[in-house]
């Protein structure tokens, strides 16, 4: 028995894992659903998680019918989360989580032990990194993530460079693009490994296309260059083995390379607390009640799959704050799950991966590649069981799918596929 | 005339907007093409003729808990306005304690918008380095 284990626990009911938008809306949510003893973590010391630094605007489009920025949405949720009392532990962070619920919990350097009935995990993401994807070459300051130059720039008010290149066209580089040509920055070029653009249309016009930004597909960063600071890159067009073609190499001046490469989950305490992952998402597997495979610890937002919208992360959080506080007040009663969901022909993933069958759903689901006018066809043995018809399909924008309860009689083993 | 390729960005179908445009001075719309509704037709109409975007950026503060202050215009304004309107937001430092919603600037470079805080900063003391560094600018 080690010194940390002698600490005595105390009970909670329901404690949330992260402060971001997707903790909030759980903790909310399960106070709003009859739990009184909702305690909310959060390692930094302000609320709100990744939107302190999001401060352009298009937050809460479809639940606030405004286009505001991270910031401000945020502030909605911290409000409501104060009206209802709900306590907060600021500057505070989980350091483990064992598989019946135990939390160790450290505030700069004081250990606690909470023993909670029900735990939601909230974590959020981490960027891919340059080791993530691996680019040879020297290792020069002037390389950074976009959310970690977004950081810079937004919250400590420090430039990150003036002539910049940027490599992946994920939302949070589409957004620098555009934010340091405003601050006076020569933003060269994007450069994107893939056929087409893995950030949304609207940014490609509106972060790009608005400041004669060229977007570079099929293209990638084959060299790093530069003594103390970076001083310029090598980019390659690839061939559809995404592998570069060595006589389109070309040299690209730059002091600044942005990656915005993706977005990876943070679930080691998941991990930790023996929760199966889903080998596609990186996220836990989840019923439709946001239950993980550990009874009573559940999981919400971009730490159990990355999110394009925050909106549907406070939805989904939302729900499965409400199924936690259902969990603690009920004995710990867990659904029976009766059917699975598997991703067919087309889709690259698909959740809840378990239903119980006794309440209506929504599937969340991102497809493969980029499709015009087909349809998502839900299937049982064969059987179809709903179908949503489609204009566009794009990898980067996740779909969701209502399933009546209804539908779901009878059914033992879905699949989801483009159809 | 000549052609230009829009996705539409009203509504997630994002459908092809094709614009044949008469751009001898001022463009002027001659044609759209795609399998468009009526919203698209009119979002692609003001694309071309005359563009308009919300913005964000940040201004200094001083005296408060945290260097800066996000801000954004109320109303989407000319694209061809962005860099005046931005010069004009440089331009501004505001003093703690700023409350979400506060208006920074009223008519900015002439456009019709008002610029708002979109995050609060308190008022000093807690940390009088970071407050320090908002008076430096934008550092390099
Ligand atoms: C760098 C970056 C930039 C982004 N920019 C945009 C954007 O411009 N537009 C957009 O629509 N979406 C953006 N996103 C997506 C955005 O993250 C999601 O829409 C949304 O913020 C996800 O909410 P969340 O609550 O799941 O995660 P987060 O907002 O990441 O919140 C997770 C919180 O958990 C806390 N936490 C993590 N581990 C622990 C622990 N062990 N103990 C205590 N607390 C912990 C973190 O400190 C954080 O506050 C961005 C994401 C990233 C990573
Ligand atoms: S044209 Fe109409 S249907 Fe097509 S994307 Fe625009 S708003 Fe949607």
């Amino acid at each position: 028995m080690n010194g940390r284990e002698r600490i005595p626990a105390e009970h909670r009911s329901v404690v949330v894992v992260g402060g971001g938008p997707a903790g909030l809306a759980a903790a909310i949510a399960a106070k709003e659903h009859g739990c009184d003893d909702v305690l909310l973590v959060e390692r930094d010391h302000i609320l709100g998680g990744i939107l302190n630094q999001c401060i352009h605007d298009g937050f809460g489009l479809h639940t606030f019918k405004e286009a505001l920025s991270g910031p401000e949405y945020a502030d909605r949720f911290i409000r409501k989360l104060r009206g209802l009392h709900i306590e907060t532990a600021e500057g505070t962070i989980v350091l483990s989580l064992s598989p019946d619920r135990v939390l160790e919990v450290s505030t700069r350097g004081a250990l606690r032990r909470i023993e909670a009935d029900a735990v939601v995990l909230a974590m959020g993401c981490r960027e891919r990194t340059r080791g993530a994807i691996s680019i040879p070459g020297r290792r020069p300051s002037g390389v950074y993530t976009a959310g970690a130059a977004q950081n810079f720039m937004n919250l400590e008010n420090i430039m990150v460079g003036r002539n910049v290149a940027i490599l992946g066209s994920g939302d949070i580089g589409l957004i620098m693009a555009r934010r340091m040509t405003l601050e006076g920055a020569r933003v060269e070029a994007v450069f994107e490994i893939l056929p087409y653009s893995s950030g949304l249309p609207r940014n490609i016009q509106q972060c790009l296309n608005d400041y004669n930004i060229p977007l570079f597909l099929n293209t990638t960063v084959t060299e790093i260059l530069g003594a103390g600071r970076l001083e310029g890159i090598k980019v390659a067009q690839v061939g559809s083995d995404r592998a570069p073609i060595c006589d389109t190499e070309r040299f690209v001046p730059c002091d600044t390379l942005l990656l915005s490469v993706g977005l990876i989950p943070e679930n080691e305490l998941t991990r930790e607390a023996g929760v199966a992952i889903d080998p596609v998402t990186s996220g836990a597997v989840v019923d439709d009640r946001f239950m993980t495979s550990v009874p009573g610890i559940f999981s919400c937002g971009n730490v159990l799959h990355v999110h394009d919208l925050v909106d549907w992360v406070s939805v989904e959080a939302a729900q499965a704050g409400a199924f936690a506080a259902e969990y603690a007040g009920s004995g710990r009663r867990t659904a029976e799950r009766t059917i699975s969901v598997v991703p067919g022909a087309g889709v690259r993933y698909t959740l809840p991966q378990a239903l119980s069958g006794d309440q209506a759903c929504t599937l969340s689901l991102r497809v493969q590649e980029p499709w015009r006018d087909r349809s998502v066809v839900v299937t049982d043995n064969g059987r179809e069981v709903a179908r949503k018809r489609m204009m566009r399909l794009h990898p980067a924008e996740m779909i969701r799918l209502d399933i009546a309860v209804e539908a779901l009689s009878g059914c033992s083993s879905l699949e989801v596929s483009v159809g | 005339m000549s052609a230009r390729e829009f996705t539409c960005v009203v509504c997630p179908n994002g459908c092809s907007i094709v614009v044949e445009v008469d751009d001898d001075e001022t463009p002027v719309v001659a044609k759209v093409r795609g399998n468009v509704c009526k919203r698209g037709e009119e979002w692609a109409r003001q694309e071309v003729e005359n563009p308009l975007r919300t913005i964000a950026s940040s201004v200094s503060v001083s005296g408060g808990d945290f260097p800066l202050a996000s801000v954004r215009t109320t109303r989407p304004i000319p694209l061809g306005k962005i860099r005046d309107v931005m010069e004009t937001i440089r331009q501004v430092t505001l003093a703690a304690p700023v409350e979400i919603g506060d208006v920074v600037l009223v008519s900015p470079a002439g456009c019709d918008t008002e610029v708002i805080a979109t995050r609060g900063v308190g008022s000093a003391s807690r940390d009088v380095r970071r407050a320090a560094k908002a008076k430096g600018g934008m550092k390099e």
